[in-house]
């Protein structure tokens, strides 16, 4: 199972989730309207590496972080 | 350590003390410290903090790297938590052997942290936390999952 970060604000646990890309991380959280507010201006990370891609490959293990906008300083 | 999280605000002049005696005997021309202060504005009796390490340490190893090749050295500290008004959250300092690379350096960099640093920045108002999402910018790629 790859785990699902939800950063900074976002403020919700950890999830585990059975994918095979970030495609399906999509699909899956297509439904859920409160978190589409924030994936329209969040960033995703696996493995600490941000990705710009939905046809990333993830693996068992794999950490997905998603990071919403920053303000440092 | 090169790049420094402290919990609250930052102890200034220990720190940049701290790095000056480092590099005072190494030849390098010039420090440029940068020192982010928080303003009392808006109501807020301050801001707070949360940072993702993981890939802060990557992003500022990378920046690291980029000043070694220009013969200058990276020094940050930033807070976690909460920052009263009036009170340090933020230091950047760069050394050089020449002022026109550090002064270059230190804009460089600090524009960068801004835009692309993993750290959240909340006001603080009557006690709570509100994420200070008007002021702060989306990291590349944002909007992926949509």
């Amino acid at each position: 199972m790859a785990k699902v970060e939800f950063l900074g604000p976002l403020n919700r646990e950890s999830i585990e989730v059975d994918i095979k890309s970030l495609n399906d991380l999509k699909e899956m959280f297509a439904d859920d309207k409160e978190l589409q507010e924030w994936l329209e201006i969040c960033a995703v990370a696996v493995n600490d590496t941000l990705v710009c891609s939905l046809d990333t490959k993830i693996e068992a293990n794999d950490k997905i972080s998603l990071l919403p906008p920053v303000c440092g300083g | 350590m090169a790049l420094e999280l402290h919990d609250g605000s930052l102890h200034v002049e220990d720190i940049t003390n701290r790095w000056f005696n480092e590099i005072k005997d190494k030849n390098y021309g010039a420090y440029i410290p940068f020192i982010g202060i928080v303003r009392d504005e808006k109501g807020i009796s301050g801001l707070s903090f949360d940072i993702y390490d993981p890939i802060l340490n990557k992003w500022f190893s990378a920046w690291q790297e980029k000043a070694k090749k220009e013969g200058a050295y990276l020094f940050m500290a930033h807070s976690r938590g909460d920052v009263p008004n009036h009170t340090s959250s933020y230091i950047a300092a760069v050394v050089s052997p020449q002022r026109k690379v550090a002064l270059k350096l230190i804009n460089d960099f600090v524009e960068d942290f801004k835009a692309s640093a993993p750290i959240w920045k909340y006001d603080l108002i009557d006690g709570k936390r509100v994420y200070a999402k008007q002021r702060s910018t989306a990291l590349k790629g944002a909007g992926l999952l949509k």
